[in-house]
C-alpha cells in the first residue's frame, strides 16, 4: 500500500515538474523550511551557472508542518533528494534509515568546495554525528544566550554579565531590587524547554541515563540547576509567564520590565527592527554563565541531508558543498541572517565587525547536543510541561521531576526494549 | 416496522441501499477494524523502520491510555467542548432561528447568510480576527471588559479562561450549521397550530413552550447528536489558537491528543487505541442520546 501510494504522489510530483527535464538536465529537489526556504532560492541561479547541467527546485514549507512532511514523505517514499533538518531531528531520521551516511563523501571531498570537519564548531558538527556516522552537514547554527539591557545593568552597578550563576543569581536581584515589584530581572518563558536543559547540560547532567534508555532528571547534577531554574521565578525575578501571554517581547524589552532575555540569533535582527532608534545602543549579548565559571549552551541549527532514496546522490552531494562554502554562507547569512556554520564566513566584516554577534562567536565554541535519541523532542516538551506546574506551583521540584522522570521511562520503553534485543543479539554467537 | 413488506419488497430495498452500505462497509467498517488491529500493537517510528520492531501488545495502549493523566485531562476538555459548548450552540442557534425565521423580521435571506457565514469560513482566518479580539491588551473583547470596569483577563493565556474563550469561538463559528437545520425545522410547522393556540388566547412563550419546542424536538435530536459529535470531535479551534492544546493542556481535546501521538511523535499503535476510545465514547453518547429522546419520535 505504502508503494502504491508513494507511485501515486510521485506520479504527480513528474506532472507537476512540467517535463523540464526535456532538455538532458537533472533536477534536483531540495526542501527546505520558513524562512530558510525562501532565501535559498536566491543562491540557486549562481548553483546552475557552477552546474548547467543541473537545476534545483526548491519546495519550501512551513517550519510548523516540515517534521510531520519529512516522517509522512518516508512513509509514503517521497523524500526529497535533500533537505534541510533541523538537528534534533536526525537522530529520528538516522534511525528509520531515512538519510544516507555522508562520512564517504566527506572522506572524497576536495577543494575548492572541501567540507572539511574542523571548518565546523564541533558542537554543532557533533549533532551530526549517530554511532559514529554523519549524516548531515551543518547549514546554519544557532544557540540561545543573554540579550541584555546594557543601561539596567549600569544601574545595578554591573558594565557586563557575570560569568558564574552565583553571580548572575547576585545580579539578577540587584536590578529586580532596582526595578520594584511590577518589573522583573529576566524573561524565561515557561513554555521553553531549552532554558533548564542548557542549565542541566551546564551542570553536567546527561539528561538520560542507561545509553538513553532511562531519565535522569532526578539526579542532583540535573536537580541543583532545576532548582536554580525554579528558584528565578519563586523569588520574582522572572515572570510565570508563556510565550503567548506575551504577544510582543520587544516593547516589555523596550520598556524595562525585564533586563535580560535569554534567546537566539533570529532576535538580532528582530531588535534592530523593533526596537525604538534611542534603545539601539542599549542591549547587547552575553554568553551563558555557567555553575563555575562560561557554561555550554544548546547546539541548534540546521543541516543539510541526503535521503537514502534518492538517486541523485551526487548531484545533491554538490548541493551542499556548493552550499557549504564561506561565499555562499556570508550571502545566505546577508538574506536570512542565519549564522554561518562554516566558520571561515565569520571572518567576513560583515560577521567580524557586528558587535552582538561576538557573544554568539565565542558561545559557539561552547555548545552540546541534547541527547541523540528519536525521542528527544517528545521528551524536551514533556521537560516545559513538568516545569511549568513546578513554576505555577502546583508541584514540588521533587514531585515535578520524579513525574519528569516517570513519562520519559515510559515514552523510552519501547527504546530499552531494542537496546536490550540488540545486546542479546550480539551476546549469541 | 410494523406490517412488514413483502419478500420482494425488502429485496427492492436491499438493493437500493446497497451502494451506500458498501461505501460505509469499505470506507467506514475497514477502516474501524483496521485501526482496531493497530491498537493492539505498538507501530511507531522504530516499526517504520522495521516492520521486526513492531511488537503484538494486547491491551497494553489502552491500559497506558487509562493510566494518562493528559488522556484524562483530555477527555474531560472533550466532555466540557460537547456538554458546554453542544448545548450552547443549539441555544444559540434556536435563538437565532427564531429571529430570521420571525414574521416581523425584514432582509431574512441577508440574516441568514451572515450567521451562516462562520460555518463556511476558514478557521485560520478566522482564528486570526479572534487573536485580536483576545489580545490581553489590545484586544476588543478586554477594552469592552474595561469600560465596566473589569480588568484585563489573559483569555488565551491564562488557564482558567482558555477553555471558555475557545468554546465562544467554537459556538460563533459553528452555531450556523445548527441554525439552518432548525429554520427548516420550523417551517415544517403547520402555521394553523399557531393561529388556533391565538384564537385561544395563547401568549407568544406559551406559543413557543407547547408548539414550536414539540414540533422541534426530532430536530433537536439530528441537531443535538449532530452538534455534540462535532464537539468530541473538535480539533482545529485548538490547534490554530492555543498551538495545540495550551497553556497547561487547558485547551487540549481528545482528538488533538491523538493527532499529537500520532503525527507528532508517530506513536500510531497508541494513537490508535485513542482513537478507538474516542469512537466507543461517541458511540455511547450518540446512544444515550437516542435513548432519552426515544418518548418524542413516537
Amino acid at each position: 500500500m505504502p508503494k502504491v501510494l508513494g507511485l501515486l504522489l510521485l506520479a504527480l510530483t513528474l506532472a507537476g515538474c512540467g517535463g523540464r527535464d526535456g532538455d538532458g538536465r537533472v533536477t534536483l529537489e531540495l526542501w527546505a523550511f520558513g524562512r530558510e526556504g525562501e532565501v535559498v532560492q536566491e543562491l540557486m541561479p549562481e548553483f546552475e551557472r557552477l552546474h548547467p547541467d543541473l537545476r534545483v527546485r526548491v519546495q519550501q514549507v512551513p517550519w510548523t508542518a516540515a517534521h510531520e512532511k519529512l516522517l509522512t514523505a518516508f512513509v509514503g517514499e517521497a523524500t526529497p533528494d535533500l533537505a534541510q533538518v533541523g538537528n534534533t531531528w536526525i537522530p529520528e531520521l538516522a534511525a528509520i534509515g531515512a538519510l544516507e551516511p555522508l562520512d564517504a563523501r566527506i572522506a572524497g571531498s576536495s577543494a575548492p568546495s572541501k567540507i572539511a570537519t574542523n571548518d565546523h564548531f564541533p558542537g554543532i558538527w557533533d549533532t551530526n554525528v549517530i554511532d559514529g556516522e554523519v549524516y548531515g552537514i551543518p547549514w546554519y547554527v544557532d544557540t540561545r544566550l543573554i540579550f541584555y539591557r546594557r543601561d539596567l545593568l549600569a544601574e545595578a552597578g554591573y558594565t557586563e554579565l557575570p560569568r558564574t550563576w552565583a553571580e548572575w543569581r547576585r545580579m539578577m536581584e540587584a536590578i529586580k531590587a532596582r526595578s520594584g515589584p511590577k518589573r522583573f530581572a529576566i524573561f524565561l518563558p515557561t513554555d521553553e524547554w531549552q532554558q533548564p536543559v542548557a542549565l542541566g547540560l551546564q551542570n553536567g547532567s546527561p539528561l538520560l541515563s542507561d545509553g538513553g534508555g532511562r531519565g535522569a532528571f532526578s539526579e542532583p547534577a540535573f536537580r541543583e540547576a532545576f532548582d536554580f531554574y525554579l528558584g528565578l521565578y519563586r523569588d520574582g525575578l522572572a515572570p510565570a509567564a508563556g510565550n503567548n501571554q506575551i504577544a510582543n517581547v520587544y516593547q516589555p524589552f523596550a520598556a524595562g520590565d525585564f533586563a535580560l532575555y535569554i534567546t537566539g540569533p533570529w532576535n538580532i535582527g528582530e531588535f534592530r527592527r523593533r526596537l525604538p532608534p534611542e534603545m539601539q545602543d542599549r542591549w547587547m549579548t552575553a554568553p551563558l554563565p555557567g555553575p563555575e565559571g562560561p557554561g555550554v549552551a544548546l547546539a541548534g541549527g540546521a543541516s543539510l541531508s541526503i535521503f537514502q532514496r534518492s538517486e541523485k546522490k551526487d548531484a545533491a552531494w554538490k548541493l551542499i558543498e556548493y552550499l557549504s562554502a564561506p561565499e555562499q554562507q556570508i550571502r545566505f547569512y546577508e538574506l536570512s541572517g542565519d549564522l554561518p556554520a562554516n566558520r571561515h564566513a565569520w571572518n567576513d566584516p560583515s560577521l567580524a565587525n557586528d558587535p552582538p554577534l561576538r557573544a554568539f562567536w565565542e558561545q559557539l565554541q561552547r555548545v552540546a547536543p541534547t541527547p541523540k535519541v528519536p525521542e528527544w523532542e517528545q521528551i524536551a516538551t514533556k521537560v516545559y510541561e513538568h516545569a511549568e506546574t513546578a513554576i505555577r506551583g502546583r508541584a514540588t521540584s521533587e514531585q515535578a521531576l520524579a513525574a519528569l522522570d516517570r513519562d520519559v521511562d515510559r515514552i523510552l520503553e519501547k527504546r530499552r526494549f531494542l537496546l536490550s534485543r540488540r545486546a542479546e543479539g550480539r551476546a549469541e554467537p | 416496522m410494523k406490517g412488514a413488506g413483502t419478500r420482494a419488497e425488502a429485496r427492492a430495498a436491499f438493493l437500493f441501499l446497497a451502494p451506500a452500505l458498501g461505501a460505509i462497509g469499505l470506507f467506514f467498517m475497514v477502516p474501524v477494524a483496521a485501526v482496531l488491529l493497530l491498537s493492539f500493537t505498538d507501530f511507531d517510528i522504530y516499526g517504520l523502520a522495521d516492520s521486526g520492531n513492531t511488537r503484538f501488545m494486547g491491551l497494553a495502549n489502552y491500559l497506558t491510555l487509562l493510566r494518562s493523566d493528559l488522556f484524562w485531562e483530555a477527555l474531560g476538555n472533550t466532555l466540557i467542548y460537547a456538554l458546554v459548548g453542544g448545548p450552547l450552540t443549539v441555544a444559540m442557534a434556536l435563538a437565532a432561528a427564531l429571529l430570521v425565521d420571525s414574521r416581523l423580521a425584514r432582509f431574512k435571506g441577508l440574516f441568514r447568510t451572515i450567521y451562516f457565514a462562520p460555518v463556511v469560513t476558514t478557521l485560520v482566518a478566522v482564528a486570526v480576527v479572534w487573536r485580536y479580539l483576545y489580545h490581553p491588551r489590545f484586544g476588543l473583547l478586554n477594552s469592552v471588559l474595561g469600560w465596566v470596569g473589569i480588568g484585563p483577563i489573559d483569555w488565551l493565556g491564562d488557564p482558567r479562561w482558555a477553555l471558555p474563550a475557545m468554546i465562544l469561538l467554537a459556538v460563533w463559528k459553528n452555531f450556523g450549521y445548527a441554525m439552518i437545520l432548525i429554520i427548516g425545522g420550523l417551517q415544517t410547522i403547520p402555521p394553523q397550530l399557531y393561529e388556533s393556540a391565538r384564537i385561544d388566547g395563547a401568549g407568544w412563550w406559551r406559543e413557543f413552550r407547547h408548539i414550536t419546542l414539540p414540533m422541534l424536538s426530532p430536530t433537536f435530536l439530528l441537531v443535538g447528536v449532530i452538534t455534540a459529535v462535532g464537539y468530541f470531535q473538535i480539533f482545529a479551534e485548538p490547534y490554530v489558537m492555543t498551538r495545540g492544546g495550551g497553556p497547561l493542556n487547558a485547551t487540549l481535546s481528545v482528538v488533538l491528543f491523538m493527532y499529537k501521538e500520532g503525527f507528532r511523535w508517530w506513536n500510531m499503535g497508541f494513537a490508535a487505541a485513542v482513537a478507538f476510545v474516542l469512537f466507543l465514547v461517541i458511540l455511547a453518547f450518540t446512544a444515550l442520546h437516542f435513548w432519552l429522546q426515544r418518548g418524542n419520535r413516537e
